[in-house]
Formats: C-alpha cells, sequence, structure tokens
C-alpha cells in the first residue's frame, strides 16, 4: 500500500504570547521587530502529518509557506518537526498583508495539483486573521469533500475517519481522499523539535517559488479602512454588601421591583 | 446557525490562551489560580502544620510584651481597616510557604505608606512587641513569619510604581510591589528586572532585597548589591531612614543600603526601592540539553562561556531524578529523551541572526563532539515558557511529596554533584527522593530531599551532615535562600566568629531591643 503524500500550511504569524499593538497610521499591526513563530494549529497539522508518517500511512509531507523572506524559518521548524521537504512561495511584505483566504487557497489548490497530494491538513484558522475559511475554500476550488475543526483523525481503507468539534458536541464524518482537514486545538500536542532534526532540517529540499508560477493571480480584493483597539474596558466597581448592589442595579435600569 | 457562527469565529488566541492556561491542581483538581496557589492548597491544611513553638520546644520566647486589646486598639488607629486579627485568615500569614513551619501571631498590619509604617514601628517599638516584616511570603527558611506571637507587618498594599526613567533605566518602588507586576511594567518600556526567580509571580521586591535574593539570572545580571541604587527603610526604632538615590554613582559615606541588603528584616523593614534595570533582550531563545554524566555538564558551560560570550543569560542544570519528579507529580512533559543530567541554557541578545548563528554553533559542536546526547531549541514563546516551566516549577513539585527538606549551598564545581550522591546513599530507605538541581553557572546547588511526612529521624541524617560536608569544601551552607530561621544556628558554617561577633554588634546597636524580625539570621547562642 503506497503512503498519502500529505500537503501541510504552515503559516507565520505574530507569537500567540505577545502584546499587539496598533500600529500608529491605524492601518494595521506593528510587526516589526515583534516575534513571529508557527500558527499554532499549524504546527498540530505538522505534527498530525508526521505522525500519518511514523505510521506508515503517509508517505511524504510536504510543508507550504507564502509570505516574505522570514517564512521560510517557519518551513525549516516544519522540517525539524519532520516535514520531508518544504515550499516557499515567495510575496512581498506589502503585498502580502493584503492577501486574504481565497488567494491562499488558489495557491493550495495549484500546489497540491502539481503535487498530487492526497491529503491536505490545515491549521483551522490562523491566529491574527481568525477567518477560517482556507480550508474550507482549497477544498471547493478542488472539488474536495473536507472535515474541519478535527480532534481526531483515523485512516481506514481509501477513507478516513474524522471527529470534528462543533457547538453540539463532536461530530464524526467518514471523508473520501483525496480530502482537506483543518486541525482543532485537541488533535494532538505537537513534538518539540530535536537538536539532531534540526540539523537535519537544515540539508531538506525548499523550493523557491511565485504566484506566478501557479498562475496564481493575488491582487487584493478588499481594502483595510482602518484598524483599532478594542474599547478599554472600564473598571468595575466594588460594593460592600448585598444591598449596594441591588441599589446599583436598580439605579442602572437593570432590575423592574 | 449564529451559534456556529460563534463558536466557530471566536478570537483564537482567547481560546489557545484558555487551554494552554487550564491547568489543574494534580492533587485537587481544583483550578490553579495562578502559579504556587491552589485553592485548596496542596495536601496538608495550613492548620495541620505543626506549631513551630511545638517542633522546637528548647526554643524560648524572647523578653518581648505580649499585645493586649488596647495595643489592638492603638494599632488599628494607625492603619484604619486594613487590621487583619480574625483567626481564619491570620493561617496564611502565619505559615511558611512550604508548609514547614508555622507562628501564633494574632494580628497582620496592612500599611499604605512610609509614614504609618514607621508609626506603628515606633508603637511597637515604645511597648516592647516584636514584630515579623512579611512580603510575599514566598522565603525558604521560614524568615518571614512568626516564630511565637510577633507582630506581622505586611508590605501587601505598598504596591506603588512611583516613577520609571526610561533612559537611565531606573525604576523607584514601594517595597510591595509584585515583581513580576514590576517586569511587565518595565516591560513596556524595553527594560527588564533585573532578577527573576520561580516565584515571581508572588514575592515583593522589598523581600527579594532584604533577602539578596538571586535568581535564574544573576549569572547575566550579578546581585542585587550591584543593582539597587537606593533603599528607604524603617529602623527598629521607627526612624526612616532615607537611603534613597536614583544615582549610578555615588561614593559619599558608608554605603548604608548594602547592610539592609541581605539583612532579611532584621535591622528595618525596607519600603522603597530604586532600582536599575537592564535593557531587555529582543530576541531569547531556550535549549535544553541531554547529557551523560556531570563532568559533560561541566563540559558544556565551559564550551557555552566560550561561543555564546555575552549573550548567555541563564545557565541551569537537572538531574534525571529532578526531571522524574516534575513528570510524576506536575505531570510536565521532557521534550527530550531520558538522561542522567539536563542543561537549559538560555540566551538574550539584541540581533536576531548573530544570536542563532552564535547558538547553532555551539549546539553543533555540543551534538558533534558527543557532549550533548540530546536536545531541543525553543525561539516561540509558548515552548520556551514549557521549558522553563520544567525547572521553575521543581519548588513547587516537590511539595507534592509531602515534606521537603530543602537544601541551597555553594560549591566548587569539582565536588558540586558529589554531594547529592553522598546524600542519597545516606538517606537511602528514610526519603522518598534526593534531587539535585540549581544555578549551577553561579555554582549554586540545590538539593531537596522528600519524604511523605515530616520525620525528626530523617532530619538527624541530613543535618549537620550536609552543613559539615559543605563547610568540608569552604562551601556555603546558603547560596541564595538565607539563614532565616531554619539556617541561623550553622552560621559558623561559612563565616568566622569575628565576623558573626561583628554582625551582633551590628543589631545592637541598630536594634537594642531586639524587636525586629527575632530569632533569624543570628545564631541562638
Amino acid at each position: 500500500m503506497s503512503g498519502l503524500r500529505v500537503l501541510v500550511g504552515c503559516k507565520r504569524v505574530i507569537d500567540y504570547a505577545v502584546k499587539i499593538r496598533v500600529r500608529p497610521d491605524k492601518m494595521g499591526v506593528v510587526t516589526d521587530g515583534v516575534k513571529h513563530s508557527m500558527n499554532p494549529f499549524d504546527e498540530i497539522a505538522i505534527e498530525e502529518a508526521v505522525r500519518l508518517k511514523e505510521k506508515k500511512l503517509a508517505s511524504e509531507v510536504i510543508a507550504v509557506s507564502c509570505g516574505p523572506p522570514q517564512c521560510q524559518e517557519t518551513l525549516r521548524t516544519a522540517m525539524a518537526m519532520g516535514a520531508d521537504k518544504s515550499i516557499h512561495v515567495e510575496i512581498d511584505l506589502a503585498t502580502y498583508e493584503k492577501m486574504s483566504p481565497l488567494h491562499v487557497a488558489k495557491l493550495l489548490s495549484k500546489i497540491a495539483q502539481d503535487n498530487k497530494v492526497d491529503l491536505i491538513l490545515l491549521g483551522k484558522q490562523a491566529i491574527d486573521g481568525d477567518c477560517n475559511q482556507t480550508g474550507q475554500m482549497t477544498a471547493a476550488l478542488l472539488d474536495w469533500p473536507q472535515a474541519t475543526c478535527a480532534s481526531s483523525i483515523e485512516k481506514t481503507n481509501g477513507d478516513i475517519k474524522v471527529v470534528k468539534e462543533v457547538d453540539g458536541g463532536l461530530e464524526t464524518v467518514k471523508v473520501k481522499l483525496p480530502a482537506v482537514v483543518t486541525t482543532d486545538l485537541r488533535l494532538n500536542e505537537p513534538r518539540y523539535a530535536t537538536l539532531p532534526n534540526i540539523m537535519k532540517a537544515k540539508k531538506k529540499p525548499m523550493e523557491k517559488k511565485k504566484p506566478v508560477d501557479y498562475g496564481v493571480d493575488i491582487d487584493p480584493r478588499q481594502k483595510v479602512v482602518s484598524v483599532e483597539d478594542p474599547p478599554t474596558r472600564e473598571a468595575g466597581q466594588k460594593l460592600d454588601n448585598v444591598q449596594d448592589l441591588v441599589t446599583k442595579l436598580k439605579e442602572q435600569g437593570l432590575l423592574t421591583s | 446557525m449564529s451559534a456556529l457562527h460563534g463558536r466557530v469565529l471566536h478570537a483564537s488566541r482567547l481560546s489557545l490562551t484558555r487551554f494552554a492556561a487550564s491547568k489543574l491542581c494534580p492533587s485537587c483538581q481544583c483550578l490553579q489560580v495562578r502559579k504556587f496557589q491552589c485553592i485548596t492548597g496542596m495536601g496538608r491544611r495550613l492548620s495541620q502544620v505543626e506549631l513551630t513553638s511545638k517542633r522546637y520546644p528548647k526554643l524560648k520566647r524572647g523578653p518581648f510584651a505580649t499585645l493586649t486589646d488596647a495595643d489592638v486598639s492603638s494599632l488599628e488607629r494607625l492603619v484604619s481597616g486594613r487590621v487583619i486579627t480574625d483567626k481564619s485568615d491570620l493561617d496564611g500569614y502565619n505559615t511558611d510557604w512550604l508548609r514547614t513551619v508555622r507562628g501564633a501571631s494574632t494580628i497582620v498590619l496592612r500599611p499604605k505608606t512610609t509614614e504609618e509604617v514607621s508609626a506603628i514601628v515606633s508603637y511597637c517599638h515604645d511597648r516592647g512587641l516584636a514584630v515579623v516584616p512579611q512580603g510575599g511570603n514566598t522565603g525558604l527558611v521560614a524568615g518571614s513569619v512568626p516564630v511565637f506571637d510577633e507582630v506581622i507587618i505586611s508590605t501587601q498594599l505598598m504596591n506603588n510604581i512611583i516613577s520609571l526613567d526610561e533612559v537611565s533605566g531606573t525604576l523607584v518602588c514601594q517595597a510591595g510591589c509584585v515583581l513580576a507586576a514590576l517586569d511587565d511594567h518595565v516591560a513596556q518600556r524595553g527594560l527588564t528586572m533585573p532578577l527573576d526567580l520561580g516565584a515571581k509571580g508572588s514575592c515583593h521586591i522589598g523581600g527579594n532585597l532584604a533577602t539578596n535574593a538571586g535568581g535564574v539570572r544573576l549569572l547575566r545580571h550579578g546581585s542585587l548589591h550591584g543593582s539597587v541604587l537606593g533603599l528607604e527603610a524603617v529602623l527598629p526604632s521607627g526612624e526612616v531612614l532615607d537611603c534613597m538615590s536614583t544615582l549610578r554613582k555615588d561614593n559619599t559615606g558608608y554605603d548604608l543600603k548594602q547592610l539592609l541588603i541581605g539583612a532579611e528584616g532584621t535591622l528595618g523593614i525596607i519600603t522603597k526601592a530604586s532600582i536599575l534595570c537592564p535593557q531587555r533582550p529582543n530576541v531569547v531563545s531556550v535549549a535544553l540539553l541531554g547529557c551523560a554524566n556531570f563532568q559533560g555538564v561541566l563540559d558544556i558551560f565551559r564550551e557555552t562561556k566560550t561561543k555564546l560570550g555575552e549573550i548567555l543569560s541563564a545557565f541551569e542544570f537537572m538531574d534525571t531524578a529532578s526531571m522524574e519528579m516534575i513528570g510524576e507529580n506536575l505531570r510536565l512533559i521532557n521534550p527530550i529523551s531520558a538522561s542522567p543530567f539536563y542543561v537549559l541554557i538560555e540566551t538574550g541578545g539584541s540581533n536576531k541572526e548573530h544570536d542563532e548563528e552564535k547558538l547553532s554553533a555551539l549546539l553543533e559542536g555540543l551534538m558533534e563532539k558527543g557532549k550533548a546526547m540530546d536536545g531541543t531549541l525553543a525561539t516561540d514563546t509558548t515552548k520556551i515558557q514549557a521549558i522553563w516551566g520544567l525547572r521553575e516549577r521543581m519548588a513547587e513539585g516537590l511539595l507534592h511529596d509531602g515534606y521537603c527538606y530543602k537544601y541551597d549551598v555553594s560549591l566548587p564545581l569539582p565536588s558540586f554533584y558529589q554531594l547529592v550522591e553522598d546524600m542519597r546513599e545516606r538517606v537511602e530507605g528514610s526519603a522518598k527522593r534526593v534531587v539535585g538541581y540549581g544555578h549551577i553557572g553561579d555554582g549554586n546547588l540545590h538539593l531537596n530531599v522528600t519524604s511523605s511526612e515530616y520525620s525528626q529521624h530523617t532530619m538527624d541524617l541530613i543535618e549537620p551532615f550536609i552543613y559539615d560536608w559543605v563547610a568540608n569544601y569552604k562551601g556555603s551552607i546558603s547560596a541564595e535562600h538565607g539563614l532565616g530561621f531554619k539556617k541561623r544556628d550553622f552560621i559558623y558554617h561559612s563565616k568566622s566568629p569575628s565576623a558573626v561577633a561583628l554582625m551582633k554588634q551590628i543589631k545592637n546597636l541598630i536594634d537594642p531591643k531586639g524587636i525586629m524580625n527575632p530569632y533569624k539570621l543570628l545564631p541562638s547562642k
């Protein structure tokens, strides 16, 4: 049985623990000099792909990232975790900042077709955009089935069985391959890249491409009007007893009697 | 549809924080509200801790007055509304963080200003009432809790940050500011506090100064004796000693603040501090390495100093028993394969590419030469915090075993680990575990023995054996924890009689009535 060829999307985002600051021009957030790392959901996707390879269900794991040159670090991390090779679709910073999920989905679908991929694993959403659209759009463009917010993935003959996290609880679906699956938090705990693997990753192949190589137009279709901080939360009031609480609630018109 | 919408589109930063932070206390499965604080308490209830006066029956209460109702009224007038006398609230203030000693104080005062502290201390001085200054109460030698019924003066409400000069990096604040809060504040200006320790979420800067706290960044920033520019303190008479200064250089007379730094609250209560904050590194990386033997640890240290030079900001080690303990008690995962020894290296620099180049060269060299058997390198914040967690939560993890006999010694590096091996052999059968870890970059070993309950038999096997061993190698019996109540009688193991005699003279000069934190630091004989 030949293994699956897996494509994993890795987005370079501002590190989840960094305090975000709005740019003075109110057109974006400060990214210069700010710590970046791989989108946590994408780390989970890489981990799942590597585990599939370890179970001999996958034969090759390809990591892909779109963006400025710094994305190569993200791809090195992916390869240090176990991806076999990577593809960097180079896009200059200014254009990259105006990209939206549809552009990425178009690129991913072309890359998947070019590389004869059987399974695309993506993070369910990126922690900067929070769009939760790329996986779904990629599946639609390829006309492939999709299973989003996966908390477990199991391969069964020509299909995969995916447990999805939904509002009401867990939904199990059986999906025919090739397919797109997006990962949720509880799917796995990503491994630490060990030093021997970090060193090996330096020698793994990284293809450098441009959007034009895939015939994808990445002209922006949206314009950012402004970016602002959420309104500051006002301080709460500390009250001494329940009677005061009742009085205050009445004053605010929140109690009828 | 809208429900599904809401669920799927919630800000993922928030969901990640909730997931990552949902730590359940391993012993009682309640939510850990903050690091080091579990809602119901780890195992032993505070009231179950034996009273110090009972554990040490030979210790006699000093010739101090006893608190009367009139005293309570007078003190209440001085700090209106900020007095605690309710028995159920006092246990936390009376018991040390390690839950090994419990005093019997009936009152806690919570002043907000230096003037209030001065008024309280004057009153107690005139009445002959003994007092104990208390900050975050995270000390490990029972130095911040009463032994008998001393009046507790807490700096909990003295938490004003007074000023921060971005250009010089000078921070001026009250003594009750929590270290982590100060670090967050100065971080916004690209600065860092010059010290960092596991207790940072709870300890007060006043306490840090009083104990000359060390911590994981001493390697990089040096001791507090160098970083503190000025102090204000209330002396045992109630007089305010103003040594506040924001000057980097000021050689005008005896440097009195140096006497207070490390005096463990026995010469006065520190009320304000002026601290020099260094630049915060832009780029931080942490590597965890596994090595085969202790000599390997020392070799890695040498290589690291050579190859990393000025970007090295921390160098810690742990033995395999430590890693096993942290896995069993706190369920923290070891990111690399099990090894006899572990080394944690942190770098902090201003240029990402330079630092990465230096660090890669070092790590590749160590792997190739076989000095490191395995390792991992973290550059994203989550992983960095996880790796630091393995080392910083050691003290917390050990408490889950039951009772922890905690030691903190300075030793010359060649004989460093021998003490752990000798101790392990000695307490075999009488203890649950013996672990060795610590600031090896500073020659500072934290040796801990645990058992499920306090046992005099185990204690007798450990002390004075450990102190004699350390004295034999001319080490320090307390590298950074201080003497407090627990180690004061072993002071002669590390200081000469003439030095201790002069210390006693100074104490008598500044505190003739002996009311300021009695039974601490100086030996009973």
